[in-house]
């Protein structure tokens, strides 16, 4: 076990440079000047100069490689010379230092603007999955057991709708059916935002009177404390979490219908697989009950596949959260992406982006270990 | 001992080898019309293909034209009216209503499903050409040839697609073009893949040595050796990331990304009718209806296409 997860981590690290480099090679190729799109009007040579020099911009981006005029020139003699003085090193080493740079929009260092966008993400990509496996899981599990029933016919055509439906599209129809269309019914949902009008969340640090706290301990406190379900429970605050839980149905719903489908059809065809082994036959022919046969012994088999793909869903709630986000209205990372869109705040998509990859890459290894702890062969191989 | 067999007439002779040329072909054929998903997504897409082909017939109007102060009564944000169902005859007839711009909601969804047909299609053309190329070369070389460009799709494979997306075509400035260039870039890790996968399995085996051995050319071996063992898969893969790539690209319009008003792009004119969804969701419903049938009739198809041509899943 040890060796496999030296060798996992060993493995995420070419990754990791390799996308710190795309991220920063996409931001490198924007064409136009940085120095025009950061100074605007007061661009002039002279600011220019002094612009590129306070930021590093008159390095070679990578060994060899100058900008010279808006366009890429290799120089092939100041290779040696370019090798550790050239953008990308500094790049990684903000990076590491956990420096984003500042957002133009927001006029604030992009790691504050991430931590404070981050938690209204994790909070709805949680429930979405949640929604996703609380029902997609027993559906499967109903379908694979009463094959061809109207149950399973039913859950089946429902996967392929659910696959094949936007997310956006979704979301909006949710939000028409249940603003509009039931509203003023006990079914009425709110369309937009994370909170109703008038309810407060109090910041966890001044619950606790945690206010002089500082550091990294502080900002791991604020974050929890801006997961509001979480700041609710951990408060007894029931108002709180009853209006965050009503905020959080319509978005969950239309962004866990994706993994709900697809999880559903994996467990469904996982299980008849196993269903259909000797030792299923064995378990019968014991005079076990059919239940036990089936969850005991079929489905803690069939739940491999279905966690691997739990796992692989995760990247596309992330995508899919920009998409909820703005239909929704809701605060988080993808709303930030696509305000930092409209006004060409490269340094927001290109953080959030590299935070994002790298957030993506470290939960596909947890997933990873998780499987071998689940499953020795894996281990082995 | 010469044991002599019956000589076979040559007439069935004929019949016999002319039957194993197209049985393949026709076995393929019946296998993938045996399978009900495959069936019902074809004849949806034969549907959507007709209506591309057709579209300026089909379509009742211009689709960009403003038809306010051309057409009497046409109202902004107006509801789907058709006299056949009871809408009065002194009302315009729009079958899907009218938008905010007071264009005909129709003719754009129609002229959409041209768009977003081509989307597709275009879209994993690009992925599948760059992506076999790549997984070819990998799996042919091997090595560190291998090893840097594998590396190379993990990173790209390591972005959450649409992000990715996002950020290459923020870069490359927001036309419909380029979001199709971006979704097609994301999706090169999956076709190089399997490209690579395929040739790696088939590139030991002895009919290749023999073909090499007969003095065939290494790109002659690729062409005509491997990638026809490797279809399968492209073609399942392909179908079903011809989906993916439709909902993609209409997702990057929806956020202002890809197509630009006012083509009639099904994901723009959703984006478009966002802020007027609550007065008028027939903004919203068609296209998105449009483009759900569109992706559905690709995965049912794809779905299908896997379990007929799948050796190992045909019972």
């Amino acid at each position: 076990m040890t060796r496999f997860l030296i060798r996992r981590l060993l493995l995420s690290i070419p990754v990791l440079i390799g996308i710190v480099f795309v991220v920063f090679a996409l931001a490198r190729i924007i064409p136009g000047d940085p120095c025009v799109a950061a100074l605007g009007e007061r661009a002039n040579p002279k600011t220019c100069a002094e612009y590129s020099r306070a930021h590093g911009l008159d390095k070679a981006i990578v060994p060899g490689f100058f900008r010279v005029d808006g366009k890429i020139e290799l120089r092939v003699a100041d290779i040696p010379a370019t090798l550790t003085a050239n953008q990308f090193v500094d790049y990684v080493g903000s990076v590491v230092k956990g420096d984003f740079g500042t957002s133009s929009k927001f006029g604030l260092p992009v790691t504050d603007l991430l931590l404070q966008r981050l938690p209204a993400t994790v909070e709805l990509a949680l429930y979405a999955l949640l929604f996703a496996i609380v029902v997609g899981i027993p559906l499967g599990i109903i379908s694979a057991y009463r094959r061809n029933s109207i149950v399973d016919v039913g859950t089946m055509m429902f996967a392929n709708l659910g696959v094949s439906t936007p997310v956006f599209v979704l979301g909006l129809v949710l939000a028409y059916l249940f603003a509009i269309t039931f509203k003023d019914t006990p079914l009425a949902l709110p369309p937009s935002g994370r909170l109703a009008a008038g309810v407060a969340v109090i910041p966890l640090a001044k619950v606790w009177g945690l206010e002089g706290l500082g550091g990294p301990l502080r900002l791991i406190l604020d974050f929890a404390s801006n997961i509001y379900t979480f700041n609710a429970i951990v408060t007894f605050n029931f108002s709180l979490l009853a209006d965050t839980f009503r905020h959080m149905i319509l978005p969950a719903l239309a962004l866990g219908t994706i993994p709900l489908a697809i999880i559903a059809r994996m467990t469904r065809s996982s299980l008849l697989d196993e269903l259909g082994l000797d030792y299923i036959r064995t378990a019968r022919a014991k005079g076990l009950r059919d239940r036990n046969v089936v969850m005991r012994h079929g489905f803690r088999n069939a739940l491999l596949p279905v966690v691997t793909v739990i796992g692989l869903q995760l990247g596309g709630l992330f995508g899919g959260a920009v998409l909820t986000e703005t239909v929704f209205n809701l605060a988080g990372v993808g709303r930030a992406v696509t305000e930092a869109i409209a006004s060409r705040d490269y340094a927001v998509i290109q953080g959030f982006t590299l935070v994002i990859a790298v957030g993506f890459v470290i939960v596909n290894l947890i997933v990873d270990i998780s499987y071998a702890y689940l499953d020795p062969r894996v281990r082995l191989a | 001992m010469t044991a002599t067999a019956p000589p076979i007439p040559e007439a069935v002779a004929g019949q016999l080898v002319g039957e194993g040329r197209t049985s393949l072909w026709r076995d393929t054929l019946g296998n993938i019309l045996r399978q009900r998903n495959a069936v019902v997504g074809l004849t949806i897409l034969t549907f959507f293909v007709l209506v591309a082909i057709f579209a300026d017939q089909v379509a009742t109007h211009d689709p960009i034209a403003v038809l306010l102060g051309q057409e009497e009564g046409a109202k902004k944000l107006a509801g789907p009216c058709i006299h056949a169902l009871g809408c009065p005859a002194a009302q315009p007839e729009h079958y899907f209503g009218i938008d905010q711009n007071v264009r005909d909601v129709f003719s754009r969804v129609v002229h959409g499903t041209r768009i977003s047909l081509q989307i597709g299609f275009l879209t994993v053309g690009f992925a599948i050409v760059i992506g076999t190329l790549i997984g070819a070369v990998s799996g042919y070389a091997g090595g560190k040839v291998d090893n840097t460009l594998m590396r190379l799709m993990d990173v790209i494979l390591a972005f959450p697609a649409l992000l990715l997306a996002i950020a290459i075509v923020t870069v490359l400035g927001t036309t419909l073009l380029n979001a199709q260039l971006a979704i097609g870039i994301v999706a090169i890790p999956i076709y190089a893949r399997i490209m690579r996968a395929s040739v790696l399995s088939i590139k030991e085996r002895d009919y290749v040595t023999a073909s090499q051995a007969l003095g065939e050319s290494g790109g002659g071996i690729l062409f005509r050796r491997i990638l026809p063992n490797a279809l399968t898969p492209l073609i399942v893969q392909g179908t079903l990331g011809i989906a993916g790539a439709v909902i993609d690209v209409a997702a990057l319009s929806f956020l202002g990304l890809g197509a630009q008003p006012p083509t009639a792009e099904w994901g723009s004119m959703i984006g478009q009718a966002r802020n007027s969804m609550f007065a008028a969701p027939h903004l919203v419903i068609f296209p998105g209806v449009a483009l759900a049938l569109t992706v559905l009739a690709f995965n049912l198809l794809g779905d299908g296409l896997r379990d007929a041509l799948d050796p190992r899943l045909n019972r």
